[in-house]
């Protein structure tokens, strides 16, 4: 018998002890569920799985009463759209502001302060202010994602830019490279997986600051849609809403995974020594 | 070797003029003094070797050649003229590590030298101009010896092969003084020999004046036309900082006689000064 640490599972046994921890839960809740129900019929706080596939039914493929829309895919719509603005303009911000200053020194001195100062401020204490300069529309939730995850992203960026070793800054110069040059081939090339690394990790807050202000000030959206049947105490909408934005996040950080991996396979194969990715 | 006519063109002074000159080079940090009362000379394609011990400045200097640092006190002449305080073109540098592009291929790292000059806003090629530089750029790549691995990123690449790849993407663009320092400090004896071979061979085919930063004081015989000794020549305990290092020997080493020969007719000053343990 091998020691405990030298005891790698095979890859099957890995699937399945991956999956027993969800299999528990989903019996977990389905036993719950069935004891609070048995006791009174009424009860919503653990809907059973056939009332719950009857709200993903009626929120996903069947149009609304009221206004004819299919709720659940308007609501992925404005709110992926929300997202997709926000972390765009923040990864292109913080790009453009982390490599300057990474890179140039007094472009360092000037914002480095600035942007430390910003990261500070709790993005949502000025949300009540956003909503009074933009007004209640779409600018004011991609302005608060922006302002949520840029300074991080910057932050980010200005570190990576610094580590990249100065042999290479120098040796660039000696081959006749002037600034410009040094940062699109040199710096630029080198920070383009390292950006998509942190905006992945920076996702889970764009969700927050996106559902946070979908829950105060909007119309549609995942984040409105949970707030709003609340009210309701419609754990049956709001439980395949909430798994659905998992989901959703899975995804988009699985596809940015892929996008670095196929774009910069020098990134990844160099890393793989380091840990898994 | 085939390609005899890449020599370069661009050196104007005759042999025997002083092509780099060092007047009353001087260093310090604070009231720490590094380098003292430095004065030499050095002409077009003397390769000079640098020993002394940890610590004596010799990267200090060799920064100061290469422009990321500027001396205190006294000058640094390139053909009459004061050297750039800031690397250029003019100087080409292998460090031991880190001297090669990570997200670039063999190919691309030694086109980039190209590509920098003709494409000032993309620094990018296409078409005709792109063919070109690829072709020089093999040509520089088959003359280390790296034919084989032209599509690989540095990092699929061994020690011997990363230092090999430096030394092409410096001498595409045909620099008239190449800086080494340390280069093949993290290398096996073996592939250091033959790293050996192929430096003594592109400097002679380049004529390039060298400077090579070196702990082995074998290879600073087998490789150098001169040799400088860096140490100390006054010590004060009370204040160590207070007296820096200085060029205490220079030797011209004969590149006809064997290295170890030579190296073991100055065994005697050698020992004395601190680099004998380095060595």
């Amino acid at each position: 018998m091998k020691k405990l640490v030298n005891l790698h599972p095979s890859k099957p046994l890995r699937w399945v002890l991956g999956a027993l921890p969800f299999i528990l839960l989903i019996v977990l809740y389905i036993a719950a569920s069935d004891a609070r129900l048995a006791e009174n019929a009424a009860d919503k706080l653990l809907p059973s799985l056939s009332s719950i596939g009857e709200a993903i039914k009626r929120m996903a493929f069947e149009p609304n009463q009221r206004s004819g829309d299919y709720l659940l895919w308007v609501d992925t719509w404005s709110s992926l759209q929300r997202l997709f603005f926000g972390v765009s303009i923040s990864a292109t911000v913080a790009l453009v502001l982390g490599v300057s200053m990474g890179a140039l020194p007094l472009a360092r001195a000037k914002f480095s302060p600035l942007v430390t100062a910003i990261s500070l401020v709790p993005p949502m204490a000025i949300l009540p202010i956003l909503f009074i300069v933009f007004g209640l529309g779409e600018t004011s939730k991609i302005v608060l994602i922006v302002i949520g995850i840029t300074p991080t992203i910057t932050r980010e960026i200005l570190l990576r830019v610094r580590e990249i070793p100065d042999e290479q800054i120098i040796k660039a110069q000696t081959l006749g490279a002037n600034s410009w040059q040094v940062i699109i081939r040199v710096i630029l090339p080198q920070i383009l997986p390292r950006l998509i690394d942190s905006v992945r990790l920076t996702l889970g807050s764009a969700w927050l600051f996106l559902i946070a202000a979908e829950a105060i000030s909007a119309t549609d959206g995942l984040g409105y849609r949970i707030f709003l049947v609340r009210r309701y105490l419609s754990m049956d909408v709001i439980l395949p809403y909430v798994l659905w934005i998992t989901l959703l996040a899975f995804a988009i950080d699985f596809l940015l995974r892929k996008v670095s991996f196929f774009s910069f396979p020098w990134f990844h194969t160099q890393q793989k020594g380091a840990g898994n990715d | 070797m085939t390609n005899n006519n890449t020599t370069s063109s661009e050196i104007s002074s005759s042999p025997n003029t002083p092509y780099i000159e060092f007047n009353h080079l001087w260093k310090e940090y604070g009231d720490q003094v590094v380098l003292e009362q430095i004065n030499k000379q050095v002409k077009v394609g003397e390769f000079v070797t640098i020993v002394g011990a940890s610590g004596c400045g010799k990267t200090t200097f060799l920064n100061m050649l290469l422009g990321t640092n500027s001396p205190t006190r006294g000058s640094i002449l390139l053909e009459q003229t004061p050297l750039a305080d800031e690397p250029n073109a003019s100087r080409g540098i292998v460090f031991q590590r880190y001297s090669v592009f990570p997200h670039l291929t063999v190919l691309q790292n030694v086109m980039l030298a190209k590509e920098l000059e003709q494409s000032p806003v993309l620094a990018r090629l296409f078409g005709k101009a792109k063919r070109q530089a690829l072709d020089e750029a093999k040509e520089m790549i088959d003359a280390v010896g790296l034919a084989h691995a032209a599509d690989k990123y540095p990092h699929e690449l061994s020690g011997g092969m990363q230092q090999r790849l430096a030394l092409a993407q410096s001498l595409i663009k045909r620099p008239q003084i190449l800086l080494l320092d340390e280069p093949f400090g993290a290398l096996d004896p073996g592939i250091r020999a033959d790293m050996h071979q192929l430096v003594t061979k592109l400097c002679a085919q380049h004529k390039l004046t060298v400077f090579m930063i070196t702990h082995d004081i074998k290879e600073a015989f087998t490789l150098g036309t001169r040799l400088w000794v860096f140490d100390k020549l006054r010590h004060d305990t009370q204040a160590p900082g207070a007296y820096g290092a200085q060029i205490t020997y220079d030797l011209n080493i004969d590149r006809n006689r064997a290295s170890a020969e030579q190296l073991a007719e100055h065994e005697a000053i050698l020992a004395d000064t601190s680099i004998a343990s380095a060595g």
